[in-house]
């Protein structure tokens, strides 16, 4: 049994230097972060109470075996109000102050929530300007289209440090979802439907952005490179896309819907207009009775998209 | 119109010699050593003159026991089928690196993790489940059988039927690339047009119909066939757990055959319930699936605590500490259920409130379930624990379940959800709880009860060499698992770009080949034990000291179970009928009324395969038959009034007789 223990810990302490090392544990965005830090908080809280246990078991299980016959038996004991008492409230009362931590953490690292701050200590300036990035999962690359900026890429994303960035993420066939560890947390790429993501990034560097549900034969090529720059930089990476990129109208972008893999880096100095719009609803062909124009009337204000689960909540901030 | 319609296609539908998977080398050469295997144990069958002596005694057989542990044969070759899926993925993504694409394409890569996901969860778990409440359930409560002895007989067929259908899809066409939810749209027909979706959608259904009816039927008999003076809180812990899983599975998997229905309907008539077109839409099935999956889960883990209460008890020489708590700690449990499912998919972007109420009812599930983990632990407290192999696989399970319990309650913490979701930590975190909790404690009752079933202990130094591989096999498995999920890698990828990322997957293959030793060292034990039985014999019926009824009957049980049905005055029956020197009644004995048994419910299982087969490849005429014989077989079988017999009390008297003559012999 004690070698079984030393082994455990052992393992245990591997894990955790590996752990800390890994990018959900030290993370460049300040929504990961949040959440890095709430993962640790829950841990140790959780701790407080798995620990004892598990030292628990071992010691009964090794103080109480057949063989010493030292140890107390009570062939009857079976009821204790006092310690019956204790074991169901001392979980409970983790699980309070966990419930609690889980609400106010829920809402204040709602994706949805525009940010109030850049990081720890740096509240959102007055004048800051949400960069928007359109994402759309495609089979099996992702699209995203810049509409302040006029450019698209495929498989390749850039921001500014220390600018929050304001995703509007839809999918064309299956559900994918949107995560790029470094960051933030992910959310789900649904056909039809819009969700968002408010994030900003606070370190420069080159991060892995990827699907992070399952959606078919590509997926496992379904990822790429989030580029954290400068605002000079960020601009340079723009007039680069426009001076190298191609235009995507909508015929060039029905080509690119088609099923590929393992798609490198592209850019698109030009976006057809309403692009991401037709995409959303389903109507880049109009007429076709996929479309949502015709079969749900538009929602008021700027999503035209279903009205699924994310929309209400989208519309609540 | 009738010129339109080619007689082939009505019989072969779209199967055709190309949906054999001829060109795939490694489905081939499976196929091979399956036919082989298949034919050598067929062979040794026909050899040994056993097809009588099965059909008349076990594929006919009505009795309780022997359909228990058929459901645990079925149960253990299909684990062999699952984790044969299993070494297959660790070993894809210990080499798939860099420019290596690894032995598995996606095509095949894909199939192989979503009928692991399948094959472990519905044709491991639930029939050793659903084996183990068969066995023991009526022979705690003091009855004779269950309360519809043939309707559990057809539901062991459709089980069987749905597995059968899940092994043929790796031979005639594909099985399903979806993952084990099978999520539209990818599980569309546009997106997925190939067979495989329809194989998962029929072998659930027909074994989901088999899933039903026996959770009604062992719900009956728990609430209406307890011997006389069992009380509800009288019950043995077990039971209060088959209790309400048997609840749950009646209120859950409806849901799952109408989801799977709406699902066949979009495939097959083109209907547009989960579609993105015409107002479908995804999130339904999402939705609906896990308002049948988290019950699910429960469903696996509830019996699995029954088994750990018992197992506890009667190592440690002790009441179960706390009865009513771990009682009311169950009901709790199954109430709250059905109120986590969304904890599944809070990135789908439900809004704050709504996610944190289903994170908050789900951290609240962890209170119950602490409860029972002390309760087992003020078990053992100034208890006499002993050693054998239930107990040891019990205090393992409360290691490792812990660590599995807290790993889940920090997935419940939705902004947490959003970094770990999907990733190989919620991997491991499931794994952390099925095969710590479910698993070990499915062998620790397979170790527990196995010498009731056929009188003679598993071997057990086989026993501790398999407890030890699984168990370090286990760990070295999982928490790489838990690290690569921290470094942000998610699930079911067949291709990694980072080579820093190997070592941790070479770990995990590791693991998984330690793990595989384990499953060799509990085949050698079922034979080393066969070969010694008679050193392992158990004359007693009570080999490990038990605590409830079925420890007070012989080893193996007559088919009628008890002689007497027995009174009882505590939870603890058995126990207490050892403390008052309870004598075994010599004589008086009464002829018995017993259930006959019928191939009524094997012939229907093979109809519903034919069935389930045909609807697969658009046989639409073969499908029509065999369903249309399927309903006359079924009204036929209720024309059969020669439905039981009476053991007369000579052979009542005689079976007892021998065992007088036994327990004396050996006293």
């Amino acid at each position: 049994m004690s070698m079984k223990v030393s082994r455990g810990l052992l393992l245990a302490v591997v894990i955790l230097l590996a752990g800390c090392q890994s990018v959900l544990m030290s993370p460049s965005g300040d929504l990961a972060v949040q959440q890095r830090n709430l993962i640790i908080t829950s841990t140790v809280l959780m701790l407080l109470i798995i620990v004892p246990v598990i030292v628990l078991t071992l010691v009964f299980a090794w103080h109480f075996r057949a063989s010493n016959k030292k140890a107390t038996y009570d062939p009857e004991w079976e009821h204790s109000t006092i310690l019956e008492l204790l074991i169901w409230s001392a979980p409970l009362l983790i699980i309070i102050a966990l419930g609690a931590i889980t609400w106010v953490s829920t809402h204040k690292l709602d994706p949805y929530r525009p940010l109030d701050r850049l990081a720890a200590g740096r509240p959102m300036p007055a004048d800051a300007r949400p960069l928007t990035v359109n994402v759309v999962a495609l089979d099996w690359k992702w699209l995203f289209i810049y509409p302040e900026q006029g450019i698209a890429t495929v498989n390749e994303l850039a921001a500014p440090v220390d600018r929050p960035i304001k995703f509007k993420i839809t999918a064309t066939s299956v559900m994918n979802s949107f995560f790029i560890p470094a960051l933030a947390g992910q959310i789900y790429a649904m056909p039809g439907m819009e969700t968002k993501l408010q994030a900003v990034l606070n370190k420069p560097g080159d991060f892995q952005g990827f699907s992070a549900n399952y959606s078919g034969h590509g997926f496992s090529g379904m990822h790429f490179v989030f580029h954290g720059m400068s605002e000079d930089g960020f601009a340079q990476w723009v007039q680069q896309a426009k001076a190298n990129g191609s235009d995507l109208s909508r015929e060039v972008y029905v080509k690119l819907a088609e099923p590929s893999e393992n798609e490198p880096p592209r850019y698109y100095a030009t976006v057809a207009p309403g692009l991401y719009q037709a995409i959303l609803t389903r109507c880049l062909d109009p007429d076709s009775p996929s479309c949502m124009t015709h079969t749900r009337p538009a929602r008021s204000g700027e999503s035209t998209g279903m009205a699924g689960m994310p929309m209400p909540a989208a519309e609540s901030h | 119109m009738i010129a339109h319609i080619d007689p082939a296609k009505l019989i072969f539908g779209r199967l055709t010699l190309a949906s054999l998977p001829l060109h795939e080398p490694i489905v081939v050469y499976t196929f091979i050593g399956v036919a082989l295997g298949g034919l050598a144990v067929l062979g040794a069958i026909t050899y040994f003159r056993l097809w009588g002596y099965l059909w008349r005694e076990w594929f006919t057989s009505i009795d309780h026991k022997k359909i228990g542990i058929m459901y645990m044969v079925l149960g253990f070759v299909m684990l062999l089928r699952g984790f044969a899926d299993a070494i297959m993925m660790r070993g894809q993504q210990a080499i798939a690196f860099g420019g290596s694409t690894g032995y598995l394409p996606p095509e095949h890569y894909d199939q192989i993790f979503t009928a692991h996901g399948v094959i472990m969860i519905f044709f491991v778990a639930m029939p050793m489940v659903t084996g183990l409440m068969n066995f023991v359930m009526p022979l705690q409560i003091g009855a004779r059988d269950v309360a519809f002895p043939f309707l559990n007989n057809f539901s062991f067929w459709m089980t069987v039927s749905g597995a059968m259908l899940v092994m043929a899809s790796l031979f005639i066409g594909e099985f399903a690339r979806t993952g084990w939810l099978a999520y539209p749209p990818l599980s569309d027909i546009a997106s997925s047009p190939d067979a495989g979706v329809d194989y998962y959608i029929w072998a659930l259904q027909i074994a989901g119909v088999g899933t039903l009816l026996s959770g009604i039927n062992l719900l009956v008999t728990i609430i209406k066939m307890r011997a006389p003076g069992m009380t509800m809180m009288k019950m043995p812990v077990f039971t209060w757990t088959a209790l309400c899983t048997n609840v749950l599975i009646v209120a859950a998997f409806p849901v799952l055959t109408a989801v799977l229905a709406l699902l066949a309907l979009d495939r097959y008539v083109g209907t547009n319930f989960f579609t993105t077109e015409l107002g479908g839409n995804a999130m339904m099935y999402v939705n609906l699936i896990w308002i049948w999956g988290h019950p699910e889960v429960y469903i696996l883990v509830l019996p699995v605590f029954g088994i750990y209460s018992e197992v506890t008890a009667t190592f440690s020489r002790k009441p179960l500490f706390g009865y009513a708590s771990m009682v009311y700690a169950t009901v709790v449990i199954t109430v709250l259920s059905y109120l986590v499912w969304l904890h599944h998919f809070f990135t789908m972007g439900s809004g704050a409130s709504v996610n944190s109420f289903f994170g908050i009812t789900t951290m609240i599930i962890s209170i119950p379930t602490g409860a029972k983990i002390f309760n087992w632990l003020f078990t053992m407290y100034r208890g006499r624990v002993v050693f054998d192999l239930p107990m040891m696989w019990t205090v393992a399970f409360m290691i490792t379940f812990v660590i599995g319990g807290m790993t889940g309650v920090l997935l419940a913490v939705p902004p947490a959800d959003f970094s770990l979701h999907n990733s190989l930590f919620l991997v491991a975190h499931f794994h952390n709880v099925i095969i710590g909790g479910v698993l070990f404690g499915l062998f620790a009752g397979i170790y527990y009860w196995f010498p009731k079933a056929f009188g003679f202990r598993l071997d057990p130094f086989w026993g501790k060499c398999a407890f030890w591989f699984w168990v370090i096999g286990f760990y070295f498995a999982f928490m790489p698992l838990y690290v690569l999920g921290l470094m942000g890698v998610t699930r079911r990828l067949n291709h990694f770009d980072d080579p820093s990322l190997q070592i941790w997957f070479v770990l995990a293959a590791f693991g998984a080949f330690l793990i595989l030793l384990g499953i060799g060292c509990m085949l050698v034990q079922i034979a080393v034990s066969i070969m010694r039985r008679e050193q392992l014999r158990d004359v007693t019926g009570d080999p490990w000291g038990g605590r409830t009824l079925e420890w007070s009957t012989s080893s193996p049980p007559p088919p009628y179970n008890f002689a007497f049905t027995p009174r009882i005055h505590d939870h603890d029956a058995w126990w207490m009928m050892k403390k008052y020197r309870y004598q075994r009644p010599l004589d008086g004995y009464l002829p018995i009324h017993m259930p006959h048994n019928t191939p009524t419910g094997i012939i229907l299982g093979a109809l519903s395969f034919v069935f389930g087969f045909a609807m697969i490849w658009y046989m639409w005429l073969v499908a029509a038959v065999a369903f249309v014989t399927m309903l006359v077989v079924a009204i036929a079988h209720t024309f059969n009034y020669d439905r039981e017999y009476y053991i007369p009390a000579d052979e009542v008297r005689r079976v007892e007789q021998a065992r007088t003559e036994l327990l004396a012999s050996h006293v």
